[in-house]
């Protein structure tokens, strides 16, 4: 390490405006346990629409970067009834799983693979981190938020039912169960990351009971984390104060819903959904996608042109090597992707450029340590 | 037009001498008959019912009639106060009288209200909401010149239905630690706002509407308001020959993140209740918050309550220092309905010159007026 920070300071100090990245100025070093630079098996699930396309931009810079994962490759659509049991067994296996979007067909009685997945593998944790990238321009600076969603309840319970023709219910469920172990891993992921204030997202004064109960357990879980800030806001108003203010939130813990809206949101106002980083987690597994809008596989003209922006998936599995505990590999993939995005000469169209997916996947390798 | 004001004029008049004797409450503005008198000349005056509401409504109300006085609108406001205590024909403050008002004049305009604290009974906004039918809540966003935000090209109209949804208000504890609460969509209810949406489209010029929804989770609810709305458009272009508005379809978290990356890809859009609560309060926050935003209310009937949405900011009540701005274009939105559009137009290009003009802003918006100076700057503009 030492051998190494020396170049690197002095060529920091030969140019005092370059950027200094996290990874470089590093002075401990990660101490792996023997043997935990095997490779590991990770499921990749390509997907629909851009999906391949993003998918493979990872397996290229994986590749460059002689990452110690290796992938196995399944073919999965959104118009599949179910996602195949094989893919569900090797995700079990591996627990690590990459996915590029899959599309949730309207209407037709499918539902969505990506909630299967979610719901088979308990994946009650989505997470999305909404962050303005350096050199980006965009409406608002200063944005750094973290979703923490709740995945497996509420208004995706799937509960509906015509009672009479003309008037049909669908049930949103909150349980206590969920919403406690939800805003343990919110709470959880602040204290562990260093985050001060964790947002409770709510509609309680229209749901008294409903969103009562998930406020309640959020309550519970903050009153153990004396040192993490804890405030609660309505989701209009929280709508209304990320357009306007964004720089107040932190960490966000949502039910289903709202997290989905508010992620949204999120992701539009630091760039859009084609940058932000995330993924679902549950007690034994882990699945990484894009962050905002799974379900989005964007639309025939990006596919044609190859012109997707690959950005958010391979900030998704720098989240995923991290998650594997591979820092360093996880340090030199982000810098390499902060670097190009940076530099703006290859952005795709959704960042104000015009570069094709390829073009900004040879940036990134070529930018890598 | 010059019938309906006519019919309109005859019908509160003579319900108002009907009930003039049996209720004290509903009492002409001595301040505005003048103007009434004056008016009566050229065309009768219609009358409204008005809710100044609490903390900083009376002033603004105040601001919203001294310029409709100058603009000479043919208004007569019959003004209405929440009561000291729960009517129990309404269960709430608010006194039958008042709801009287609303369905007799058939327009109104409300400032904030605040709800007191307590049990037993309803909340002042659901009250009105329930009595009056208030089905669809239309809020036109647009950005105000001069007036600089992140965003500077909003100019659309959410459209929200109002009655059912997630705002049911059913729910229960099927067991200790698991509760349901039940989202009702009815095909009544959707078709009700879709047809408005897509009148209100046509009324204003607008060429697109956007049904905003959730169908690929919830299939079924958000399905069948979707499908009512396709059967809707679909019997329109039949019923007109030609379709002169486009219809679209967008998923809401897909809707968010477009609004907040380029709102000028939208123009109409219409929402079932929870969607469209979080759409027009994000819509709102695009163009400078709820002290900007103008609202109406549309209830069977053709009834029509023009409101501002804000608080009540019981903090600067009193002080001459609220912004009256959402309940005067709350007001123009009152107007349009009652087609009185040259008035409108008057009111509504007054109102933003003084904002761009930026000599005279309140301090919400960076400035330092009082209320009335703001008034009195809005009325040298007119």
């Amino acid at each position: 390490m030492a051998r190494r920070s020396v170049p690197i300071l002095r060529h920091l100090l030969t140019k005092p405006n370059a950027p200094a990245f996290a990874a470089q100025t590093r002075s401990v070093t990660y101490m792996p346990r023997p043997g935990d630079g095997a490779p590991r098996a990770v499921t990749l699930i390509p997907g629909d629409g851009i999906g391949p396309l993003v998918t493979n931009a990872v397996e290229q810079v994986m590749d460059a970067m002689h990452a110690p994962v290796y992938f196995e490759k399944y073919e999965v659509t959104g118009d599949m009834p179910r996602v195949p049991e094989e893919v569900i067994e090797s995700i079990r296996k591996n627990k690590v799983c990459l996915k590029g979007g899959l599309a949730t067909p309207m209407g037709g009685g499918v539902s969505s693979l990506n909630m299967q997945l979610r719901r088979e593998l308990d994946l009650y944790a989505s997470l999305v981190n909404c962050f303005n990238l350096r050199g980006l321009q965009t409406k608002h600076d200063n944005v750094d938020i973290v979703v923490i969603r709740e995945n497996t309840e509420g208004e995706y319970s799937g509960l509906e039912h015509e009672v009479i023709p003309g008037v049909v219910e669908s049930l949103k469920v909150i349980t206590k169960f969920c919403s406690e172990r939800i805003a343990k891993y919110a709470f959880e992921y602040a204290y562990l990351n260093n985050r001060k204030k964790v947002t409770a997202v709510h509609k309680a004064n229209i749901m008294k009971l409903a969103d009562g109960l998930f406020l309640e357990s959020c309550r519970e879980v903050a009153s153990k984390y004396p040192g993490i800030t804890y405030n609660e806001v309505i989701v209009d108003n929280c709508c209304m104060q990320l357009v306007s203010k964004p720089e107040q939130f932190d960490v966000m813990v949502t039910p289903n819903l709202y997290g989905n809206l508010v992620a949204n949101t999120a992701a539009g106002i630091a760039g859009g959904t084609g940058v932000m980083p995330g993924g679902n987690v549950g007690a034994e597994h882990a699945v990484f996608e894009q962050g905002a809008s799974a379900g989005n596989v964007g639309n025939q003209k990006i596919l044609e042109k190859k012109k997707a922006n690959p950005v958010a998936l391979l900030l998704s599995s720098a989240m995923m090597l991290r998650h594997l505990q591979f820092p360093s590999f996880s340090d030199r993939l982000e810098t390499a992707v902060e670097r190009v995005i940076l530099e703006g000469k290859f952005r795709t169209k959704d960042l104000g450029g015009h570069s094709s997916t390829q073009e900004v996947v040879d940036a990134v390798i070529a930018a890598l340590d | 037009m010059a019938s309906q004001l006519l019919r309109r004029a005859i019908g509160s008049r003579s319900t108002q001498f009907f009930s003039g004797s049996a209720n004290p409450c509903p009492t002409l503005l001595s301040s505005s008959s003048p103007v009434a008198r004056f008016f009566s000349s050229t065309s009768t005056p219609i009358t409204a019912t008005l809710f100044p509401g609490d903390g900083i409504g009376p002033e603004i109300a105040e601001s919203v009639k001294q310029i409709f006085r100058e603009a000479e609108v043919p208004i007569e406001w019959e003004e209405h106060y929440v009561g000291e205590q729960i009517d129990p024909r309404t269960q709430s403050f608010l006194t039958w009288e008042s709801l009287e008002s609303v369905r007799r004049n058939k327009v109104g305009l409300k400032g904030p209200m605040a709800t007191p604290i307590g049990k037993g009974h309803r909340s002042l906004n659901l009250t009105l909401r329930k009595e009056l039918n208030l089905y669809a809540n239309v809020r036109p966003c647009y950005s105000l010149p001069g007036y600089k935000t992140r965003y500077d090209d909003v100019d659309l109209i959410t459209i929200r239905e109002n009655t059912e949804g997630e705002y049911s208000g059913l729910e229960h504890q099927v067991v200790r630690g698991v509760v349901e609460s039940l989202k009702i969509i009815t095909r009544q209810a959707s078709l009700r706002v879709a047809e408005y949406a897509f009148h209100y489209a046509k009324a204003h010029g607008r060429e697109r509407v956007s049904a905003i929804h959730k169908a690929n989770i919830m299939q079924k609810t958000d399905g069948l308001f979707l499908k009512v709305h396709q059967l809707s458009i679909v019997a329109r272009e039949v019923a007109e020959k030609y379709p002169d508005i486009k219809y679209e379809e967008v998923v809401i978290d897909n809707c968010c993140m477009m609004l907040v990356k380029n709102p000028a890809l939208f123009d109409v859009l219409v929402m079932p209740n929870l969607y469209g609560d979080i759409i027009s309060d994000l819509c709102a926050g695009l163009i400078g918050g709820l002290g900007l935003t103008p609202s109406c209310n549309i209830g069977e009937g053709g009834i029509a309550l023009a409101e501002a949405v804000h608080g009540s900011a019981p903090d600067i009540a009193g002080k001459n220092l609220a912004n009256p701005t959402a309940l005067l274009l709350s007001a123009v939105t009152m107007l349009r309905h009652l087609e009185l559009h040259d008035k409108a137009d008057r009111i509504q290009d007054a109102i933003l010159n003084t904002i761009a003009e930026g000599k005279y802003r309140t301090a919400d918006l960076g400035g330092k007026s009082t209320t009335t100076d703001f008034t009195k700057a809005i009325c040298d503009h007119l």
